[in-house]
């Protein structure tokens, strides 16, 4: 009770003082927003910068990035934390993990208006905000293979001494996205796929950075597990088409990447407008050079002309968020005993 | 001094010793009955039941057979040409430099292991150019590699160790019966060689089996897990706690089986710190005097040159960047804090389980009794860090954010993993300092503080700043703990070491690597001069 009154009456204090001094609501002067992400989201090159600059001048906050090592390490992260996080939101997860973040019952809703949003699936999640989306793909130096394989199953067929860097399902998104495309188009043949697939494996990386950048990018395999949109970035920036994504008769597999509030967060309404500036506009022009994806609205000629060249997938494949949750353990025994 | 002061001093014999157990039961057993809580709603066995666990305790056993194996079976030439060579320049410094091994930081030594074999190494480079594919480090060779780089010279000390032993009468003999070098590895070396073979084979089977630094390093990928990193993953990348639990069970009881079969060999366990060459030893130099000349050269490159690698990779155009990043300062921060923090109290823990149980051998005669006091430090051979680890963390999770007192965390589990070492540096010294005063002190009634002050502490002194030293650069080195609850709040120099390996970031692991070094270092000499005479003289003359 006496906290309720308490709390009412510096409520009322508050708004006098806001109605006084005329300022523009809402201001977050004194809050600090902490956003749970992964680490090539908050390197210099990476969108972080950009967005936490656009952000802190909107909200008049403090925005603090805390980079985890890789993207599904973040929801391990804030369940190994439990009530005790210190993250307001999560940032970096993907459609996949989004029913077992669910059942985590640590997220809350967004309440963000999505009317903008605008994705080659339809969108009806009350917790998740897209921000981005790319389809993995395997990334190959042109330098060191001329002629890549043209689709999954002549990856797999491939003679051996085509060596290829993939990520771990279990810590990174794209290694649970290569996870799932192989169970999309081969279904219970899953694992013999992997079992022909393992000799070309160079090794299983933790992050999708250390496998595109400390490995891929110095010449240690001549594919990576990427996106069809990672050459965009080298024709923009690098002026370079040596890099080059190959298109998969299959279809490609698809990953929104997502961002969410966390239930136990203190600052839900700063939250809920960092989460809103996401899919604003000016976040959104940011992403196609700096994340390297497709934004999740549209940004009109804000998408830079290189993303005209990059390959169309002939099919967008998506399995059940619900079915991975349901599965993702056995699929995930199943690659760890096939494809090691 | 009442009589009944006098009587009541004396009685506390026992106290230093209770808070010791204490202090272990709080933080090992609490631990302990979380996991076996956790244990109720799985059942640990169900684990055996996938393939993918079954392949990983395979493996940890595969690995540590083939370890134990390599390493045992290179220390027997080694150790016989170092035998056979008595007399040669900078064979007490490479003899030292065998136990140098124990004292730097695996990560280190990884570090430097893989600038010399690892894909742009000096040894692929050269072959390289010669159009021999390179070697990958990363797999079941690289573990074997580097488990080969640590123990093969341990192994070779004990042996070395066994054949010095040999009493001169027999050289003389063999001498006299004009023996071929052949007769006497027959009849005289292997004989004194085998002794040893068992238990120190038994040593190193556990610590590979336990190895958890090396397999996180070099293992790539979940192709070559042992469970020790099989827990760390369930926890920390899969957030399985049922796993974790059943994985932390599991090798609880394989652990607990193997130093039941080490006890039934009986060694004592040879981690003989401070070898020193026997006097007068009268053996002649024998063999193909090439052979022993080209196995010890061989050896000496194996250990020496990946310290040299990583010396020279050290320094390179990143280091100032590197040594200015504010991470680097604080880790280097939180690694001082957790090596002082831990060593003190894991060398408090040794005096006072030795304490009382040296008063419960030498005035009661109970020896076994005493001695098992004293194994209660070991509990970490039984329960390895990522086990502790995983305990400790159900323990908390419900009552605090474990990251948040990861430090703390790292301090109890490093605390206790250097317990085993720091047993086993003071009790020798203490037992000494009890046996040879006993009738005086009882005679004249000395007790308690006074007792430890008057006659323990001076001949304690040494050993005790080499324990501090030994226990300081264990803390400061380890990953196991501080990889289970370290985050970006709470770095440490072997966490930021493993973070910029992982990441492939070489250069800058280097030089991470080279502070690590220098810190320890500095530690170890520091905690030593601390308890020196000298440094405690000057401190008395200048105040």
């Amino acid at each position: 009770m006496i906290t309720n009154f308490r709390h009412a009456a510096s409520r009322v204090a508050f708004s006098l003082l806001g109605a006084l001094s005329i300022v523009a609501l809402p201001s977050y002067a004194a809050q600090t927003l902490t956003v749970y992400t992964y680490d090539s989201f908050t390197s210099e090159w990476g969108p972080g910068p950009v967005i936490k600059e656009a952000f802190e001048k909107e909200c008049d906050c403090t925005l603090n990035f805390v980079a985890i090592d890789s993207s599904a390490g973040i929801l391990n992260r804030v369940q190994l934390e439990g009530k005790s996080s210190k993250a307001d939101v999560v940032l970096g997860l993907d459609y996949n993990l989004m029913a077992i973040a669910e059942d985590s019952g640590l997220l809350a809703e967004s309440g963000t208006d999505m009317s903008a949003v605008k994705l080659p699936v339809d969108w009806d999640s009350k917790i998740f905000v897209p921000f981005d989306y790319g389809h993995f793909a395997f990334v190959y130096d042109t330098e060191q293979l001329e002629t890549p394989p043209s689709s999954l199953e002549e990856l797999v067929n491939a003679p051996d001494d085509l060596k290829i860097i993939i990520q771990d399902p279990r810590t990174s998104t794209p290694g649970l996205g290569l996870m799932l495309w192989v169970k999309a188009v081969y279904g219970d043949d899953a694992a013999t796929a992997w079992k022909k697939l393992q000799p070309k494996i160079l090794t299983v990386t933790t992050g999708w950075s250390e496998a595109y950048f400390s490995l891929f990018l110095n010449g240690e395999a001549p594919m990576v597990l990427s996106y069809d949109t990672s050459p965009g970035y080298h024709m923009a920036i690098d002026k370079t088409e040596q890099y080059q994504a190959a298109a998969f008769d299959e279809g490609h597999y698809l990953q929104i990447e997502v961002a969410a509030l966390l239930k136990n967060s203190p600052n839900q309404e700063l939250g809920k407008a960092f989460l809103q500036f996401l899919i604003g506009k000016e976040a959104q022009s940011a992403l196609p050079l700096t994340n390297v994806m497709y934004p999740s609205t549209d940004i009109g000629d804000a998408l830079p002309a290189e993303f005209e060249k990059l390959i169309k997938p002939s099919k967008s494949l998506l399995l059940d968020t619900e079915q991975v949750r349901d599965e993702r353990k056995a699929w995930i025994d199943e690659w760890l005993e096939s494809a090691n | 001094m009442s009589l009944a002061a006098t009587k009541a001093s004396f009685n506390r014999w026992w106290l230093p010793g209770c808070i010791a157990l204490v202090v272990l039961m709080l933080m090992t057993g609490l631990p302990l009955i979380a996991l076996v809580l956790s244990a109720n709603d799985v059942s640990p066995l169900s684990i055996l039941e996938n393939a993918y666990f079954r392949r990983v305790i395979a493996f940890s056993f595969y690995q540590a057979l083939l370890s134990a194996l390599l390493s045992v079976g290179l220390a027997i030439p080694l150790a016989l040409a170092l035998s056979r060579e008595q007399f040669f320049v900078g064979r007490q410094l490479l003899i030292n430099l065998f136990s140098l091994s124990l004292v730097i930081p695996t990560l280190v030594a990884i570090f430097g292991i893989v600038a010399v074999f690892g894909r742009k190494g000096w040894i692929n480079n050269a072959t390289e150019s010669l159009g021999i594919e390179p070697f990958s480090i990363y797999g079941l060779g690289g573990i074997l590699l580097a488990h080969v780089f640590f123990n093969m010279p341990l192994a070779a000390r004990v042996l070395l160790q066994a054949l010095d032993n040999i009493p001169n009468e027999q050289w003389r003999l063999s001498t006299q019966l004009r023996m071929r070098s052949w007769a006497q590895l027959r009849f005289i070396e292997w004989p004194a060689m085998r002794s040893q073979l068992l238990g120190v084979f038994m040593l190193i089977f556990t610590l590979c089996f336990t190895s958890f630094t090396i397999v996180m390093t070099l293992g790539g990928g979940p192709r070559a897990t042992t469970i020790e990193v099989a827990i760390y993953q369930a926890l920390r990348f899969d957030f399985d706690l049922n796993a974790a639990v059943s994985l932390a069970l599991v090798q609880l009881i394989f652990c607990s089986a193997l130093l039941l079969i080490s006890a039934f060999f009986k060694h004592d366990a040879p981690l003989g710190f401070a070898y020193k060459a026997t006097e007068h030893l009268i053996r002649p130099a024998s063999g193909y005097r090439w052979l022993n000349a080209l196995l010890i050269i061989i050896a000496a490159l194996f250990v020496l040159l990946p310290l040299l690698g990583l010396v020279i990779s050290a320094i390179n155009p990143s280091s100032i960047d590197v040594l200015t990043h504010s991470n680097t300062v604080r880790a280097i921060i939180n690694t001082i804090v957790i090596a002082l923090t831990a060593s003190f109290l894991s060398v408090a823990m040794g005096i006072g389980l030795l304490i009382s149980s040296r008063h419960i051998r030498i005035r009661f005669g109970k020896h076994k009794l005493g001695q098992w006091i004293q194994h209660a430090g070991n509990i970490i051979l039984v329960m390895p860090p990522v086990v502790l680890g995983t305990g400790l963390f159900l323990l908390l999770r419900n009552v605090a954010d474990v990251f948040s007192i990861a430090l703390l965390l790292t301090i109890i589990i490093n605390s206790l993993m250097a317990l085993p070492f720091v047993l086993r540096i003071l009790d020798g010294p203490l037992m000494q300092a009890g046996t040879h005063h006993d009738r005086l002190i009882q005679s004249l009634g000395i007790t308690g503080w006074a007792r430890w002050r008057l006659l323990d502490w001076p001949l304690v002194r040494k050993p005790l700043g080499f324990a501090l030293g030994v226990s300081a650069t264990l803390a400061a080195g380890d990953l196991s703990a501080i990889a289970l609850f370290g985050s970006e709040r709470a770095l440490t120099l072997p966490l930021l070491l493993f973070q910029r390996v992982g990441t492939y970031r070489l250069y800058e692991a280097a030089t991470t690597a080279g502070i690590l070094l220098i810190v320890c270092l500095c530690l170890f000499l520091l905690l030593q001069a601390l308890t020196s005479g000298t440094f405690l003289r000057n401190a008395n003359a200048k105040a």
